[in-house]
């Protein structure tokens, strides 16, 4: 017991005994003394079993013994495959007294020796963590590794692992038959684009949004308005954009024949050159390339609304009578679908985003869904590239529906009836259409 | 300027000074620098209210809000574009001297070389300036977009094509012991033998009917023509379901704003 308590207690009871001594010599004890010893009793008790109480944990506190953290086991080192000789893993089983709860762990860190010198230390991580990737190495040097457990200033080191000397491999051969799968399609478009330019006749279903781009163009030549383009608002490392940006050369070209205006917005600098360079290529191909100009295509800005607020504005201002929304778009969908409702435009989007494509549905009157969006271009030029592009997909296409019969039919008899037979075709075909590289 | 607009024009001007007096008014117990912070609240809830009169009709205060953010925000990501692309990536990678002069950690590296390729595409770029040399600026075009279409190639023919096709190898019947003991069992629990065939009946359905749909090189005619239309009514109640979805998401950031309004700004709520 602290010796100030001890003090105190017994000063308690000195005050006590003073008044009880006092009281003592009258010979007449007051009925309330037996109380205040009693109470004085009652806190001497409480205070001791208190005490008593508190010694245990600190004493343990005190007689703690100096421990250290156990050290990660397992450290192993491997090569990163498939790569060009820059990274290597290390992996370990963290230290046993790796606990949220034991708090002796502060976390690990990570030595690397090149060539046999000396050991340096790599990274510090925290606990938990049990892989590291080492993307400062080369093919041309020899490496060993060890992981420390970090306890306070204190590191318990684990054992070396083995040398290792990064590899460069070039061809990944768990892919073989994406590459296979990739061959077939690439060669059934290679070979439907010499069909279209050898003069075959290349079917193509009517696209119903694609039809009424003739009308659209005539409507807003007859009014006397604009024709506004918006080609989404990614760049021009995005295939909607890029099937934009093909769309808007044939459209461009009709509207360079009927002498109308367009207005074209854009989001980022490159999609700017990318469309001033279609809309002028169009223009020279119908033969009027002195009603090009610069001012058809401007730069609004990259930031998503701000862009969004000007071609809002443009249209409530310009009024254009036809309104073009082909590309990637994303939470602005909805805004200029509906503004450009708004004006009485006729509106033809088309993007490949499934989670736009009802705002463009519930407030456009044509909207190309999907992969409708990559067939349009060549739906509306005939181009032979473009039609062997198109029909070397369905190809693609052909073949996932019989995957995926064949797929479904093996499943079904293997895991059902547990055929052998059908569970070997499932295990193929899981083989083939897997992607996951080692 | 008509009369009434200057009316107008006053009598927001009035509001806004009286908006923020009072905000200042109201942080100067808690805040140091209570009459900047106050002018950017009452600041910011005018361009929330100026953007949302555009929902009565295109007008000054629209215009102002609109103009105002497409010249900052351009004017941040030309900056941006600057400091993190040009002089965060590119200079410490190829000149020492400069990247001492951006105060930036200069990274020597073997390969380094390469980023001269990037430089070279952009100075190209800019040749559209040139009347004479404009042509130039198409090949760095054309090596962009080639090299989009290239890369996308693989990478969508691995998520979009053959993990797709995969994923639909379902089997149509779950934990089958007969007709009898399916009829005698069926329930309609989610866990249970009936709807879980079911969810793989609609998956198998709608992806075939789906890939039917978008399949250009057959008429839409007869049997094809039947599972071409159930595609499409598939794809339009998955449609109808995002739109429920997604509405319920853009009506969460109206919430933010009116939040704003009404608790950072008029202090209604807490």
């Amino acid at each position: 017991m602290p010796p100030a308590i001890v003090n105190f207690i017994a000063g308690q009871v000195g005050v006590q005994q003073l008044v009880v001594s006092g009281t003592s010599t009258t010979a007449q004890t007051p009925p309330s003394h037996p109380r205040a010893a009693f109470l004085v009793l009652l806190i001497i008790i409480s205070f001791t079993i208190s005490a008593i109480a508190q010694e245990p944990a600190d004493t343990a506190a005190f007689d703690l013994p100096d421990e250290r953290p156990a050290p990660p086991t397992s450290v192993v080192v491997t090569d990163f495959k498939y790569d060009a000789g820059n990274r290597v893993d290390i992996t370990w089983v963290p230290s046993i007294d790796d606990q949220p709860e034991l708090t002796l762990v502060d976390g690990y860190t990570v030595y690397r020796s090149a060539n046999g010198g000396d050991y340096k230390l790599l990274d510090s991580l925290l606990p938990g963590i049990s892989m590291y990737e080492d993307e400062e190495v080369t093919p041309d040097s020899v490496y060993t590794y060890y992981v420390a457990t970090m306890s306070g200033k204190d590191t318990v080191q684990s054992v070396v692992t083995q040398e290792i000397r990064p590899e460069w491999e070039l061809v990944n051969f768990d892919l073989a038959w994406l590459f296979v799968i990739a061959v077939i399609i690439s060669g059934s478009i290679v070979w439907f684009i010499w069909r279209a330019r050898a003069g075959a006749d290349l079917f193509v279903r009517k696209i119903a949004g694609l039809d009424a781009v003739d009308e659209a163009i005539g409507r807003a030549t007859e009014m006397g308005r604009p024709i506004l383009f918006i080609p989404g608002i990614l760049d021009m490392d995005d295939v909607q954009t890029i099937a934009g940006l093909t769309i808007l050369g044939r459209v461009a070209k009709q509207i360079a024949d009927y002498d109308t205006r367009i207005r074209m917005p854009v989001s980022r600098s490159l999609v700017m050159t990318a469309a001033r360079e279609t809309i002028k290529a169009s223009y020279q191909v119908a033969g009027r390339p002195d009603a090009y100009s610069d001012d058809m295509v401007s730069y609004v800005t990259d930031e998503q609304f701000g862009y969004v607020a000007a071609v809002d504005g443009i249209m409530v201002r310009e009024k254009p009578a036809t309104i073009f929304l082909l590309g990637a778009f994303f939470a602005e969908s909805l805004i200029l679908a509906e503004t450009g409702n708004s004006i009485g435009a006729i509106q033809i989007a088309g993007t490949a985003r499934p989670a736009q494509l009802p705002f463009f549905i519930a407030a456009c009157d044509f909207t190309l869904i999907g992969e409708e969006l990559f067939a349009a271009s060549a739906y509306l030029s005939g181009e032979p590239k473009q039609l062997g592009s198109l029909k070397g997909q369905d190809v693609g296409k052909g073949i996932a529906m019989l995957a995926i019969i064949l797929g479904m039919v093996a499943v079904t008899m293997a895991t059902a009836f547990e055929i052998d037979f059908f569970q070997m075709i499932a295990d193929g075909l899981n083989q083939v259409f897997s992607t996951k590289a080692e | 300027m008509k009369r009434s607009s200057l009316l107008v024009l006053a009598v927001v001007v009035i509001l806004f000074a009286i908006s923020w007096i009072l905000k200042a008014n109201q942080l100067s117990a808690t805040e140091e620098n209570y009459i900047l912070e106050a002018f950017l609240i009452t600041f910011a809830a005018f361009l929330t209210l100026s953007v949302l009169s555009f929902l009565y009709k295109d007008n000054p205060f629209y215009k102002f809000a609109e103009h105002l953010f497409v010249g900052v925000s351009a004017a941040f990501w030309m900056c941006l574009g600057f400091w993190s692309t040009l002089v965060k990536n590119l200079i410490p990678r190829l000149s020492e001297g400069l990247s001492e002069f951006f105060n930036e950690p200069y990274m020597p590296g073997d390969y380094n070389f390469f980023f001269w390729i990037p430089v070279i595409l952009g100075i190209l770029l800019l040749m559209r300036l040139s009347k004479e040399h404009g042509w130039i600026a198409r090949w760095p075009l054309a090596f962009i977009v080639g090299t989009t279409a290239g890369l996308n190639f693989v990478r969508y023919l691995r998520s979009d094509f053959i993990e797709q096709i995969s994923a639909t190898f379902v089997p149509l019947l779950i934990e089958w012991q007969g007709v009898g003991h399916f009829f005698s069992n069926f329930n309609l629990a989610i866990d249970g033998q009936f709807v879980m065939m079911l969810s793989n009946w609609v998956i198998f359905v709608g992806v075939m009917c789906g890939l039917i749909y978008f399949f250009f090189s057959k008429e839409h005619t007869g049997v094809f023509g039947t599972a071409s239309r159930v595609g499409i009514w598939i794809l339009m109640i998955t449609f109808g379901a995002s739109f429920g979805y997604t509405v319920m998401g853009r009506i969460s950031l109206l919430v933010g704003r009116l939040t704003f309004l009404f608790k950072d700004w008029l202090g209604l709520i807490s």
